[in-house]
């Protein structure tokens, strides 16, 4: 199938009634979840997944894909109007969006945000149209050494660009590993880690592992945190929420330049949107007229950082679509809810599960018509949201946790193992520790642990075959070269103090 | 002013780390690693056992290397104590499911979060509670029909 008759039969499945309800059921909630701070894309979509069991997985992947990508909508509006993002990859748009409603511009600001992520946005998912296909394509040529190095590339970038220290990341990855490996060996059917535990032979379920980490955290953390909300007011009327023709004419770079980046870094895995945003929101700063403005409520300050984290969703959907590698917490739990579906994600998933890979694209380009159409004139109502008292919020969230993870398996043992991963994911956040490598680690660990006993038995145990391959070579090389990056630094401070 | 290096965040995180390195290791090195077949349930988790022994050691090694330019950060304890307690709240009503159900156990959570970590009044807290857990009923328990635990008195 070729990309335009696959966009066609995505389409077809898409426009479908009831697809283009959970689509917008999707937007909806994701926009929601995007403007309230404290609950995350990554958390809600954990949280609803067992409610999607009964769906369709093309209905499903549509809805769940929704959330992911309307939250990025939605969090523009928690930094404009309130200085806290909804969202860490609404941080940037806090300098210019949040100093554009101080001076009266809050409309402007809202409207240039979703103008600017519905280009981002539309350009990000032409692009995923255009480059999984060959992309997938190449991936058909992979064996389990090429899979084994893929992953460990993946998990290399995830842990360099995941958070300040290696260590911390490498850690936090070995310890994702560890949980994925609790169980019953594929192998041998031996078990490991289980304490004893019958509970534990079946593993641990990654829904209560990535809603205990995210959603538990964030909640503890918002309450250590107390945060207070202080509103700034939203003008009514749409044509309050359009920007001016200055304004759009400054933005013009803005809006290339956030939907090139954002795509490009949203492939990359562990990078995320965040880092799209920052570089974004750098090139336009670096590449302005009036670079000293930055920080005063320039709307080029709001569209580059904007436009580059909704460009990020097309992007990172390419590596969990094509080759089945998640690159960050939100797509980490949309891969799994795929295989809960029955659906793999990689190079075969294109021709297998048609129905699931182009309609999901297709539903992107419907989604992000309706996040436009959403945006624009219900942002005042949007708002409204964010005077839900926390003391009503907090408890709900927690509530919605346990519905969360008891749904899954129907078991108590679940809901406090929730607990001890909600409190392991606020000890790691207070340390500095990322969660990212943890999630991916515990992801990608048995596919990964598996693709390296397949290709030590293809070799009778010579490790040589994860070398002696040029691809999974090539990709070996780069996974050392990112973890050793970092030291480059003290080796040329060591140089220089031996010379 | 300078603080206990023994106290710091790092040097704890890394010392649980290490031990668990230690137990993964001892733990894997009682199964088989590699035999004629390849690799056995041991292999993987004896590599990332290591590395988690390894790299706890640098990140100990590096804070005491650091603790002389280290200064001590005010600790904010009022929000650990209202973390902590969202925590023990939430830990207690998990307990209590099998005994009461979910619904009466997530209301009397939210009452207590609402009347003692946001320390709002008790009407208040009350109605919150409340009326959470009605909202859960008619949305979780009516509308979705999801499975929830159920507690002796048969809801």
């Amino acid at each position: 199938m070729d990309i335009l008759n696959g966009l066609a039969h995505g389409f077809s499945i898409a426009l479908l009634p009831h697809n283009l309800m959970w689509s917008l059921v999707g937007c909806f909630l994701g926009t929601i979840v995007g403007i309230l701070p404290g609950l995350g894309p990554a958390a809600t979509i954990a949280m609803l997944l067992p409610m999607t069991y009964n769906m369709s997985p093309a209905s499903g992947i549509i809805m769940l894909a929704g959330i992911y990508y309307g939250a990025k909508y939605g969090g523009s509006t928690t930094s404009i109007l309130l200085n806290m993002p909804g969202e860490s990859s609404s941080v940037v748009t806090c300098l210019d969006g949040y100093q554009m409603a101080r001076r009266g511009r809050a409309g402007a600001a809202l409207g240039i945000a979703a103008i600017a992520s519905f280009i981002a946005g539309s350009v990000g998912i032409v692009l995923l149209s255009l480059v999984a296909p060959p992309i997938a394509a190449f991936a058909l040529t992979f064996s389990s050494p090429e899979y084994f190095a893929l992953m460990a590339l993946g998990l290399a970038l995830v842990v360099l660009l995941g958070g300040d220290s290696l260590v911390k990341g490498l850690i936090a990855l070995f310890v994702g590993l560890w949980l994925t490996s609790i169980g019953t060996d594929l192998f041998t059917s031996q078990s490991r880690f289980t304490f004893g535990q019958s509970s534990l032979l079946s593993g641990l379920d990654f829904m209560v592992v990535a809603i205990g980490v995210f959603a538990i955290t964030e909640v503890m953390n918002s309450i250590k945190e107390k945060e207070e909300t202080q509103v700034l007011p939203v003008p009514k009327g749409l044509r309050n929420l359009l920007p001016n023709r200055e304004e759009l004419k400054a933005c013009r770079f803005a809006f290339a330049n956030g939907s090139i980046v954002g795509f490009i870094i949203g492939i990359l895995p562990g990078a995320g949107s965040s880092i799209a945003s920052f570089i974004s929101y750098g090139i336009e700063r670096a590449f302005s007229k009036h670079p000293e403005k930055f920080g005063t409520g320039v709307p080029e300050g709001v569209a580059a950082p904007e436009g580059a984290n909704n460009a990020d969703t097309g992007g990172a959907l390419v590596p969990l679509l094509t080759l089945g590698i998640p690159g960050g917490g939100t797509t980490a739990i949309l891969l799994s809810a795929l295989v809960l579906w029955g659906v793999k994600p990689g190079p075969l998933m294109m021709t297998e599960s048609p129905d699931v890979f182009w309609g999901l694209v297709a539903s992107l380009y419907i989604g992000n018509v309706m996040l436009l159409v959403l945006n624009l004139p219900m942002v005042p109502l949007f708002a409204q949201i964010l005077r839900i008292p926390v003391y009503i919020l907090h408890p709900l969230i927690l509530g919605v946790t346990v519905v969360g993870a008891y749904s899954v398996s129907g078991r108590l043992f679940d809901v406090m193992l929730l607990a001890g991963f909600g409190v392991l994911g606020f000890a790691m956040s207070r340390l500095k520790f990322p969660v990212a490598p943890l999630v991916l680690g515990f992801v990608l660990g048995d596919a990964m642990e598996r693709a390296l006993r397949q290709s030590l038995m293809m070799s009778q145990g010579d490790l040589s075959i994860l070398v002696s391959r040029p691809i999974s070579a090539t990709m070996l090389i780069c996974a050392i070269v990112i973890l050793f990056l970092p030291l480059l630094p003290r080796f040329r401070a060591l140089k220089q103090a031996a010379g | 002013m300078q603080k206990n290096i023994l106290k710091d965040g790092d040097v704890i995180a890394g010392a649980a780390a290490g031990a668990l390195g230690v137990y993964i290791t001892m733990t894997a090195s009682k199964w088989t690693i590699m035999n004629e077949d390849g690799p056995g349930p041991g292999f993987f988790p004896m590599g990332y056992g290591i590395g988690l022994i390894l790299l706890s050691a640098i990140l100990i090694l590096s804070r005491f290397k650091a603790q002389r330019t280290a200064d001590e950060e005010p600790i904010d304890w009022a929000g650990f104590a209202r973390a902590g307690g969202t925590w023990v709240a939430f830990v207690v009503a998990a307990a209590l499911m099998s005994i009461i159900g979910f619904y009466v156990s997530f209301g009397l959570m939210t009452f207590t979060l609402v009347l003692l970590v946001f320390g709002r009044p008790l009407k208040s807290a009350f109605t919150t509670g409340l009326l959470s857990a009605v909202g859960f009923y008619l949305v979780f328990g009516l509308i979705l029909d999801v499975p929830l635990p159920i507690g002796m008195m048969g809801f």
